[in-house]
């Protein structure tokens, strides 16, 4: 269900977000590179759910607990508070319901860490602005007929969402195209405008 | 089928093995009844197995495998009465997903089985005769009580893992939800949590075929030197169709003629399918007891491991710490993904770790059994992981 291909910068950032020894579902989960990590580097308690029966079993061969699934449809059967954290990176928008799949992270998880490529970032803008057609990028590849990203937000509509959800945003990171952190005190239309992608941690 | 049934002198191979099989074998007497869900206790009784490999210092290394409703215990040696190799030999062995060179290896015929444990053709120490139909109902949980006799006789307080297919992954569910903390990983292969309608139905024809044939003698065919040789055959022949897959059938047979350039106008085997069938019902009643057929077919038609738990099949795992492996086969029609969906989501609800892969293969449910490189790399891979988490391997 990851949608994008490598270098994946948010990665780093999740994984700083992430206690030691904690228990993390990751939905969306590819071949497992990011809970692979986590379990090496935070000892976690890692489980994980993918859409592609390519990457469920590149991950059960990497020996992780991953099981074949849908963020829209498979969610409902893990029990409240299982997880300290449910992951949800570079997935929101290839869902079809992503309201329906935050709340569901914040059911699961105390905790959630959202990534997405920010749609309001200037190069976006400047694509549909100058060339008016639907922007085709390095990190975003498909045209808009074949996608599997659905649902793409800006990092402001993302903040509208998590309040109409009444999640609580804990703490929030902006990343320019070179997975560079943006700096800390900026305003959001500013994050909005020049972060390439964003990464959430919420809370219920 | 037009050509008359000759009388068949009784064969001695088969019941020689039940009786007096090749494998190892653990009497459990008087002091240790097994209790049967049908309420009766079984005492004595005996239970036959293989193993390879060594059983480490501290017992932590062992693997118990579940056979599959026809199997047995020889998973990894040549079959005493078949000469074929192992049924298992592609997964166990040195060096395999399933070391024996690290692992100690423990398959068991199970109970009501024809290889040695006690079943229907073993003889009643209460009458001297085959016990026939005089045998209790056997049930999967039944089966696992009598495994977990074996592993304990060995002194083994917790599996590494038990791993098995079909039937064998129904006793691998049952094991990881009746003795939980005696299983730290659970591999169940091409199965489900009950047995369908379908597979109910599939069953039955088998039995009533068994059933029909005079020399099935109301079950007592042993003591009367007959085999009911026709509606055995003609069982393990309706069964074996389960087991593939049209693609499969399709691929290997098409309409292909046997051994002839034209169809004959008549009820012979003209097509190479026909043959093939057959051949398979042949085979069969050479090495395997219809009694037991019946036995082990009701065994797998009573699972139903949610019915267990007031239908909540996630109560059947409930804080359960066993590691599972979940694998399913896109062309198996027995025991759909679907089924290995809904064991996937119940060790969810119940906050279990589990791993979940389907794997795609035109060979229908046999799948499991035969060369299929994916399943090996999810098998293995999961193994690994949990024997690094067990200590047995480094991490």
């Amino acid at each position: 269900m990851s949608i994008n291909s490598h270098p994946r910068v948010d990665f780093a950032v999740i994984a700083s977000l992430i206690e030691p020894g904690s228990r993390v579902l990751d939905v969306g989960c590819g071949d497992g590179e990011l809970l692979e990590l986590l379990q090496t580097t935070k000892g976690v308690d890692g489980r994980g759910v993918e859409l592609s029966q390519k990457g469920v079993n590149e991950s059960v061969a990497r020996g992780l607990s991953v099981i074949q699934g849908d963020a829209d449809s498979d969610l409902k059967y893990y029990p409240d508070g299982g997880f300290d954290y449910v992951i949800l990176s570079q997935t929101l928008q290839a869902t079809r319901n992503p309201k329906y799949v935050l709340t569901e992270l914040l059911r699961i998880g105390e905790k959630a860490i959202v990534s997405f490529p920010n749609f309001g970032h200037w190069r976006m803008r400047a694509s549909l602005a100058i060339n008016g057609r639907m922007p085709v990028t390095k990190e975003l590849p498909y045209s808009w007929y074949d996608t599997p990203n659905i649902h793409f937000c800006t990092i402001n509509d993302f903040v509208d969402m998590t309040k109409e959800v009444g999640a609580h945003v804990e703490s929030a990171v902006a990343l320019n195209a070179l997975g560079q952190r943006l700096g800390f005190n900026m305003p959001w239309g500013f994050w909005n405008l020049f972060g390439q992608q964003a990464v959430f941690l919420l809370r219920r | 089928m037009t050509k008359a049934t000759r009388p068949t002198a009784y064969k001695a191979p088969k019941s020689q093995e039940a009786t007096n099989p090749h494998s190892p074998v653990v009497e459990f007497g008087a002091d240790k009844p097994l209790n049967l869900d049908s309420g009766v206790s079984l005492s004595p009784f005996r239970i036959a197995y293989q193993s390879y490999g060594t059983l480490n210092d501290d017992k932590s290394n062992a693997i118990l495998i579940c056979h599959a409703l026809t199997g047995d215990q020889h998973v990894a040696n040549v079959h005493p009465v078949t000469g074929k190799s192992g049924w298992w030999e592609l997964l166990v062995g040195p060096g395999k997903p399933i070391d024996t060179d690290r692992y100690f290896v423990l398959c068991s015929n199970v109970l009501g089985g024809c290889l040695g444990s006690t079943g229907p053709a073993s003889i009643n120490p209460a009458t001297g005769k085959p016990y026939a139909l005089d045998l209790p109902i056997i049930t999967i949980a039944d089966m696992v009580r009598a495994q977990a006799m074996l592993v304990e006789h060995f002194g083994i307080e917790q599996l590494f893992a038990v791993v098995g297919g079909s039937m064998g992954g129904m006793q691998v569910l049952e094991w990881a939800s009746s003795h939980s903390d005696k299983v730290f990983a659970a591999v169940a292969l091409a199965t489900g949590a009950r047995h369908s309608s379908q597979n109910i139905a599939f069953h039955e024809v088998g039995r009533q075929a068994v059933m029909a044939d005079p020399e099935w003698k109301e079950g007592r065919y042993l003591e009367a030197g007959t085999v009911p040789r026709k509606g055995l055959s003609v069982a393990r022949m309706a069964a074996h169709i389960t087991y593939l897959s049209e693609t499969a059938l399709h691929n290997k047979f098409g309409r292909n003629l046997q051994d002839r350039q034209n169809v004959t106008f008549g009820f012979d085997a003209d097509f190479q399918i026909e043959s093939y069938l057959r051949h398979q019902g042949n085979t069969f009643v050479e090495r395997f007891d219809a009694n037991s057929y019946l036995y082990m077919t009701r065994a797998m038609d009573y699972f139903d491991l949610a019915a267990e738990h007031e239908g909540r099949l996630a109560d059947a795992f409930a804080g359960s710490k066993t590691r599972f492996c979940i694998v399913s086969f896109t062309s198996d029609w027995l025991f759909p993904t679907s089924e290995s969906r809904t064991v996937a989501h119940a060790l969810n609800a119940a906050g279990a770790s589990v791993s979940f892969v389907e794997i795609e293969s035109d060979r229908g449910h046999d799948s499991f059994l035969l060369d299929e490189p994916e399943m090996f790399s999810a098998v293995n891979g999961f193994l690994r992981s949990a024997a690094r988490a067990k200590g047995l391997l480094p991490s």
